[in-house]
C-alpha cells in the first residue's frame, strides 16, 4: 500500500463553544458506565442500597422501641423510624454522590487510568465529567426508590407527597456531586481525600439526622443551617409527611444554587482536574 | 473552514516545554513530522519523551512553545485532533471491568462511531491482534503481551492517521517483542505516521525512518538511525572486559588504538573503523582482556556520545 495523501489529513474545525473540553458524547461514557456495571462490579451496587436500609432497622426499630413517638415537621406525633427515615435517605444520597464524584474519580484518573483510557479518544473532560454524573444520580435515583419501597413495607409512608423524595434525593445528590469533582482537582494524595470524609461524618451526624435541631444553642444552630445536608434532611423530611412551608421552598433554592456554583466551579477546574 | 495541509508537516512542534514547578521535564524541544514517516523519540528514563507523547496527545498542557497537529492547537481543539489520534501508553490502561472484544467496542464509542462500523472491526483488530479466541475474556486474565496486543488493537479502532506509541515493547519479553514490531511494521507500511518512545536502540533501529535522541527534555541530535551512527559513530566498536578493579588501570595503556576510548564501569569500549584491527593491536602490546568482542556501532554507541551516558541504566 502507499503513504495516504496528505489531503487525508484533514480536520473539521467547528467553531462552538467548548470545542476543547467537549465533544457532546457523554453518552459513550454512560453507556461504558452501564455496560461495566452488567459486567462486573453490579454486586458493589447492592451493598449500596443495604446501608441506610440497616441504619433504619437498627436505629428506627431498635433505638425507636426506647425513643417512642417523637414530634414531626407539622407538629404531629410520629414514630421516631418515620422521624429519622427521610434523614437517612438524604445522607445515603449525599454519601453516594460525594464517594463518585470524590474517591471513584481520584480513583479512575490515577489507578484505574480509566479516563486517561478515555481522554486519549476524542471525548473531552466536559463529556467525562457529565457522563459520570449523571451515573452517578442514576444510581442514586435507583437507591432512592429502594429505599422508598423499603419505607412503605415498614409503614412509614401515609402520604402519596412521599414519592417525591425520589426526585428530591436526586436534587441533593447533585448538588454533592456537582461539587465533588471541583474538589477532588484540589487533592492530590489519599492522605487529602481523607479530608473529604473528617467533613462528611461530623455533617452526617450533627445535622438534625437523628434528633431536631432545637437541640443546640443559636449559634450551633445557625451553622448546621448553612450546611447543605440540614437543608437536605429537612426537605425530604417535609415530603414524608406531605406538610410544606416556605422553608421547603429555600431548601430547594439551596441546592439549585449549590448545583450552579459547584458546576461552575467543576467546569473551570476541569484542566487541573484531567489534563494535568 | 477545511485546512489543506498537503505539504505541511502531520506534527509540528517548535521550542515545545513543560515546567513542573521548577523542574523542567521538556525544556524548549522542536521537531516535524512529515506524513507516513515513522519519527521516533529516543532517550533515557525521564528524559521527556512521555511528557512530550502526552501534549502531542493533547492530555498535558504545555508551558510554552507552539505545538500543532495536523494543523491544529491540540489544547483548543482536543477532541477534534484526537478523533485521528492512535494513542498506546506507556503503561497498558485497558478497561479491567469490560471484555476484551467490549474493550475494542466501548473504545470506539467514545469517537462517537457507530456500533454497526465497531463490531466488525472489533473482529478486525481482534484478528489483527491474535486475540479472536479471547473475545470474551476478562483482562486481567491476558498476559503482558497480549494487553500489549490489544491496547495496539484499541489504538486503532478509529482508523487514525497518526499513532502515538510510548515504549511500546517495554516489560515484553523477546518474542512477543518481535510481534509487536511486525503488527507496526504493517501499519507503517499502510501509511500511517507512527511516533514512537523507546530507550531500546533496537526497537529505533528497527521502526524508525527518522529519530531524536532526548535527554534532560532537550534534542540533543536528529537523523535516520544509519546517519547518527555515521555522524557520533565510527563502524564498529570493540568491547574489552579487563575485570571491574582493572578497567581503569587498564585503560592508560591501550592509547591511541582506535580514534576514541570510552571506560565504563563493565567495560572499555575502542571505537575504531576496524575492530578486529584494533583487537590486534591491543594483545601486541601484552594485554589480555577476560573477554573481548567486536560489534557494529548502534544508537546505544551514539547516546553514549552525545550525554556521556548508557540508555539503559
Amino acid at each position: 500500500m502507499t503513504t495516504r495523501p496528505a489531503e487525508d489529513y484533514r480536520v473539521d474545525q467547528g467553531s462552538r463553544a467548548f470545542r476543547g473540553l467537549y465533544a457532546r458524547n457523554a453518552r459513550a461514557v454512560i453507556s461504558r458506565g452501564l455496560l461495566a456495571t452488567r459486567s462486573s462490579n453490579w454486586l458493589i451496587m447492592v451493598s449500596g442500597f443495604f446501608e441506610p436500609v440497616l441504619y433504619l432497622v437498627s436505629m428506627g426499630v431498635g433505638l425507636g422501641a426506647l425513643v417512642g413517638a417523637v414530634v414531626g415537621p407539622g407538629g404531629e406525633e410520629i414514630s421516631y423510624a418515620a422521624y429519622i427515615a427521610p434523614a437517612l435517605l438524604a445522607v445515603s444520597a449525599m454519601n453516594g454522590a460525594v464517594y463518585d464524584s470524590t474517591w471513584n474519580v481520584f480513583f479512575k484518573m490515577n489507578f484505574a487510568k480509566l479516563y486517561q483510557g478515555m481522554l486519549s479518544t476524542s471525548l473531552g473532560p466536559l463529556d467525562v465529567a457529565i457522563g459520570e454524573t449523571f451515573l452517578a444520580l442514576l444510581r442514586g435515583a435507583l437507591y432512592a426508590t429502594g429505599f422508598t419501597a423499603v419505607m412503605g413495607l415498614m409503614g412509614l409512608i401515609t402520604t402519596p407527597w412521599a414519592l417525591l423524595m425520589v426526585p428530591a434525593a436526586v436534587l441533593i445528590a447533585f448538588g454533592f456531586a456537582s461539587f465533588g469533582m471541583g474538589i477532588t482537582s484540589f487533592l492530590k494524595t489519599f492522605q487529602q481525600m481523607e479530608w473529604i470524609n473528617f467533613v462528611m461524618l461530623p455533617m452526617f451526624l450533627f445535622s438534625a439526622t437523628f434528633y431536631p435541631l432545637s437541640v443546640y444553642p443559636q449559634p450551633i444552630q445557625w451553622f448546621i443551617q448553612a450546611l447543605p445536608l440540614w437543608h437536605g434532611v429537612e426537605l425530604l423530611r417535609q415530603l414524608s409527611v406531605g406538610i410544606f412551608s416556605p422553608a421547603t421552598l429555600i431548601h430547594v433554592s439551596y441546592f439549585l444554587v449549590l448545583i450552579a456554583f459547584g458546576m461552575l466551579l467543576t467546569t473551570l477546574r476541569l484542566r487541573k482536574l484531567f489534563l494535568r | 473552514m477545511p485546512h489543506n495541509l498537503a505539504g505541511q508537516p502531520v506534527i509540528s512542534a517548535h521550542d515545545l516545554s513543560k515546567h513542573y514547578g521548577e523542574f523542567r521535564a521538556v525544556d524548549g524541544i522542536s521537531f516535524e513530522v512529515p506524513a507516513g514517516e515513522s519519527f521516533g523519540l529516543l532517550g533515557p528514563n525521564g528524559a521527556g519523551k512521555s511528557t512530550t507523547m502526552r501534549m502531542v496527545g493533547g492530555v498535558s498542557q504545555r508551558t510554552s512553545g507552539h505545538l500543532a497537529i495536523l494543523g491544529l492547537d491540540p489544547e483548543q481543539h482536543g477532541p477534534e485532533v484526537r478523533a485521528h489520534l492512535g494513542v498506546v501508553p506507556q503503561q497498558d490502561n485497558l478497561d479491567e471491568e469490560l471484555r476484551v472484544r467490549d474493550n475494542l467496542i466501548v473504545y470506539g464509542r467514545y469517537f462517537g462511531l457507530p456500533l454497526s462500523y465497531l463490531k466488525p472491526k472489533a473482529d478486525e483488530l481482534l484478528e489483527f491482534a491474535q486475540l479472536t479466541d479471547k473475545a470474551s475474556a476478562r483482562v486481567d486474565s491476558l498476559s503482558g503481551g497480549m494487553k500489549r496486543r490489544l491496547t495496539i488493537a484499541r489504538s486503532l479502532i478509529n482508523e487514525p492517521k497518526i499513532l502515538l506509541l510510548d515504549e511500546p515493547t517495554t516489560g515484553l519479553d523477546p518474542q512477543a517483542r518481535h510481534i509487536l514490531w511486525d503488527r507496526l511494521f504493517r501499519l507503517k507500511e499502510s501509511g500511517v505516521t507512527l511516533i514512537l518512545t523507546t530507550h531500546y536502540m533496537d526497537e529505533a533501529e528497527q521502526l524508525c525512518d527518522r529519530l531524536v535522541v532526548v535527554d534532560k527534555g532537550r534534542i540533543m541530535a536528529e537523523g535516520s538511525p544509519a546517519r547518527l551512527i555515521k555522524e557520533h559513530s565510527t563502524r564498529e566498536v570493540l568491547e574489552l572486559r579487563f575485570g571491574s578493579e582493572r578497567n581503569t588501570t587498564v585503560a592508560p595503556e591501550l592509547g591511541g588504538i582506535g580514534e576514541r576510548l570510552e571506560v565504563l564501569p563493565d567495560r572499555i569500549l575502542i571505537y575504531a573503523h576496524d575492530g578486529e584491527a584494533a583487537l590486534e593491536e591491543v594483545a601486541s602490546r601484552g594485554l589480555r582482556p577476560v573477554t573481548s568482542l567486536v560489534r557494529r556501532s548502534s544508537l546505544e554507541d551514539v547516546f553514549l556520545r552525545l550525554t556521556g551516558r548508557s540508555l539503559v541504566e
